[in-house]
């Protein structure tokens, strides 16, 4: 292998591997149990898991027909609409938090209407996190099923077509089947991408113990006063994002590899 | 008459304006080379595509018109496709049992439909088996059981056998034989393999560059081929010439003694292997001989095959033996001689 790729490679692997050393290194394993036994961090982990679910659940119901519309129909100025889906991507989170509020908020254009209708306010809240955590994660799941469809062969939904299925019964029968793959590798990411949600979260749900302080809310916060808390906490973070990723990839992504 | 088309389709450079009729039992094949539109007129038929103009009728119901278009899956079809397509997540007999079940029938009637299917196909059980673990010849049995299991009033055939290799070919073109020959409906099978063709057809239709050139039994057009395509094909030299008396003046100039009394504009079917090569001009003069050159020489199965240029284009097939005695190289003149009642005449 030549040196002037393999030496960047080599430094990059160190530069994205060592910080993940150093917080092994520093972790208090001794006092490890107490830590975690600590009140708070149940709490936190579990509104972490269920919210990015939760968000990861709302992406799939609206970001797989999502995809299916950009990748398979021929609607007029369907490149403007995928441009308008990837802002999230590039959006810095915290300005995304900012614009749910100015839209979602007490005061804002859709949650004024929905307060007045309901009495429900929809910021500070634990559905809020979600609507939050959705916004910034749901990007990438549409951006990977729209990948699996398009390299997804298209013929099949022809024979489909031929078959007697309607575009219904074939995107169910044919199309999701054949990118199962490839929507759970975008649900991962989604899920991920959820799990660590800040900027957002913060800006637009609040920190909350309880209802809306999450994981990377609380590591943040312990860390400005009990930095030993805020490893284990980072700890905790990093052995779940670990264990799904291999806990996925061994019983959904690897399927369509051994078919 | 079960299907009347006529397809009419304007994309880029491809300008399709083809007129089919196939009768009930029938099967109708389309031969033509590469891009000369035969896939676009089955995906028409298919409604897969929708056409610019023309009509589509099967059974005297409109399937399409300037003014209606009958979606492909409320179309009552069978199609197979040259690498099968069957769903790569369902088992064989689910394959075949796709069908029935969205048009309605029960899973235990549709999964008894299919498995009758793949018994008749000679598939019997291997309905649990994923396509993937199918041979190529297997695989497109189980297309076929797929696609007739309906019953559907047209059946659409797509390159069938191109995506198998010769020996499979063989035995997948007999069975697909017998089984068009109990088919009630009509067929239409597109191929760009002349024995495809000749094997499987009732009547042949020839397509290039979008337009019919060519119609009939597959007798006739291998006997009287009309274009330089289907003459290739059919392994013929096709010569255009006036015929006055037993003479034919080529259009590219010559002229070729025939057998019998012509006249207007023919065409001369050459068989290569009537050709005669010889290196001195052949005594007894024979009327059609010419003088020409050796243009390109290639083994074809037991006899090398001359393509020879000059006045008269010709091709030559001569055994190997002859061939290296002849001690030819490309480039060699050569005199070139065929018996006038070896060669077929028609008018063009």
């Amino acid at each position: 292998m030549p040196a002037p790729l393999l030496v960047p490679a080599l430094l990059g692997v160190a530069f994205l591997v060592l910080p993940l050393l150093g917080l092994l290194v520093r972790a208090p394993w001794s006092d490890l149990g107490p830590q975690l036994a600590r009140p708070g961090v149940g709490e936190a982990l579990r509104l972490s898991l269920v919210s990015a679910t939760l968000a990861t659940v709302v992406s799939l119901l609206l970001g797989v027909p999502l995809a299916w519309v950009l990748a398979r129909s021929q609607l007029r100025g369907r490149s403007v609409l995928r441009a308008l889906v990837t802002v999230p991507l590039v959006l810095p989170p915290v300005v995304g938090g900012v614009a749910l509020f100015l839209v979602l908020g007490r005061q804002g254009i859709i949650g004024r209407w929905l307060f007045e209708a309901t009495g429900l306010s929809l910021p500070f809240t634990t559905a809020a996190v979600v609507v939050a955590e959705t916004f910034v994660a749901m990007p990438f799941l549409v951006i990977s099923v729209e990948g699996a469809l398009r390299a997804a062969d298209a013929r099949f939904e022809d024979a489909a077509a031929t078959l007697g299925a309607d575009r219904w019964t074939t995107f169910r029968r044919v199309t999701l089947p054949l990118v199962a793959p490839g929507i759970a590798a975008g649900a991962v990411l989604c899920w991920a991408r959820a799990l660590g949600e800040f900027g957002a979260t913060i800006t637009f749900a609040g920190n909350f113990p309880g209802t809306t302080q999450t994981m990377p809310l609380a590591v943040y916060l312990t860390l400005q006063r009990d930095p030993e808390a805020a490893i284990v906490l980072s700890l905790v973070l990093l052995g779940v994002s670990l264990a799904t990723l291999l806990l996925l990839r061994d019983r959904w992504l690897g399927r369509g590899a051994v078919t | 008459m079960s299907l009347v088309a006529h397809v009419v389709v304007r994309r880029g450079t491809l300008a399709l304006d083809v007129e089919l009729a196939v009768a009930d039992g029938e099967v109708l094949t389309v031969l033509g080379p590469n891009g000369a539109g035969k896939s676009t007129v089955l995906r028409v038929l298919a409604g897969l595509l929708r056409p610019d103009g023309g009509r589509v009728e099967v059974d005297d119901e409109v399937w399409n018109s300037p003014d209606a278009h009958l979606p492909a899956h409320e179309r009552s079809l069978g199609m197979v496709f040259q690498d099968h397509l069957l769903f790569p997540h369902l088992s064989v007999t689910e394959n075949v049992a796709f069908g029935p079940r969205t048009r309605g029938t029960s899973r235990p009637a549709a999964r008894a439909a299919a498995e009758d299917w793949l018994a008749r196909v000679g598939l019997a059980g291997l309905g649990d088996r994923r396509p993937g673990q199918l041979s190529g010849g297997q695989a497109q049995r189980a297309a076929l059981a797929r696609a007739l299991v309906g019953r559907p009033q047209l059946l659409l055939l797509d390159e069938p056998l191109s995506a198998l290799d010769a020996r499979t070919r063989l035995t997948v073109r007999a069975e697909l034989h017998r089984h068009l020959g109990d088919y009630p409906g009509s067929a239409v099978l597109v191929t760009h393999d002349p024995v495809d063709a000749m094997a499987l057809a009732d009547r042949v239709v020839v397509i290039e560059e979008g337009r019919v050139v060519q119609a009939g039994t597959p007798a006739e057009v291998a006997r009287r081929p009309r274009t330089d395509y289907v003459a290739r094909l059919v392994g013929l030299v096709l010569l255009a010439g006036q015929g006055a008396g037993t003479q034919v003046a080529l259009d590219g100039g010559g002229t070729v003694a025939v057998a019998e009394d012509v006249g207007g504009p023919v065409f001369v079917a050459v068989r290569p292997e009537s050709v005669a090569l010889y290196l001195q001009r052949p005594v007894g003069s024979p009327r059609n001989v010419w003088p020409l050159r050796l243009a390109a020489a290639t083994p074809h199965g037991s006899v090398v095959r001359c393509d020879l240029a000059g006045e008269v284009p010709l091709t030559a097939d001569v055994t190997a033996t002859s061939f290296a005695e002849l001690g030819l190289a490309p480039g060699a003149e050569v005199w070139a001689s065929v018996k006038a009642s070896e060669l077929t005449v028609y008018p063009r």
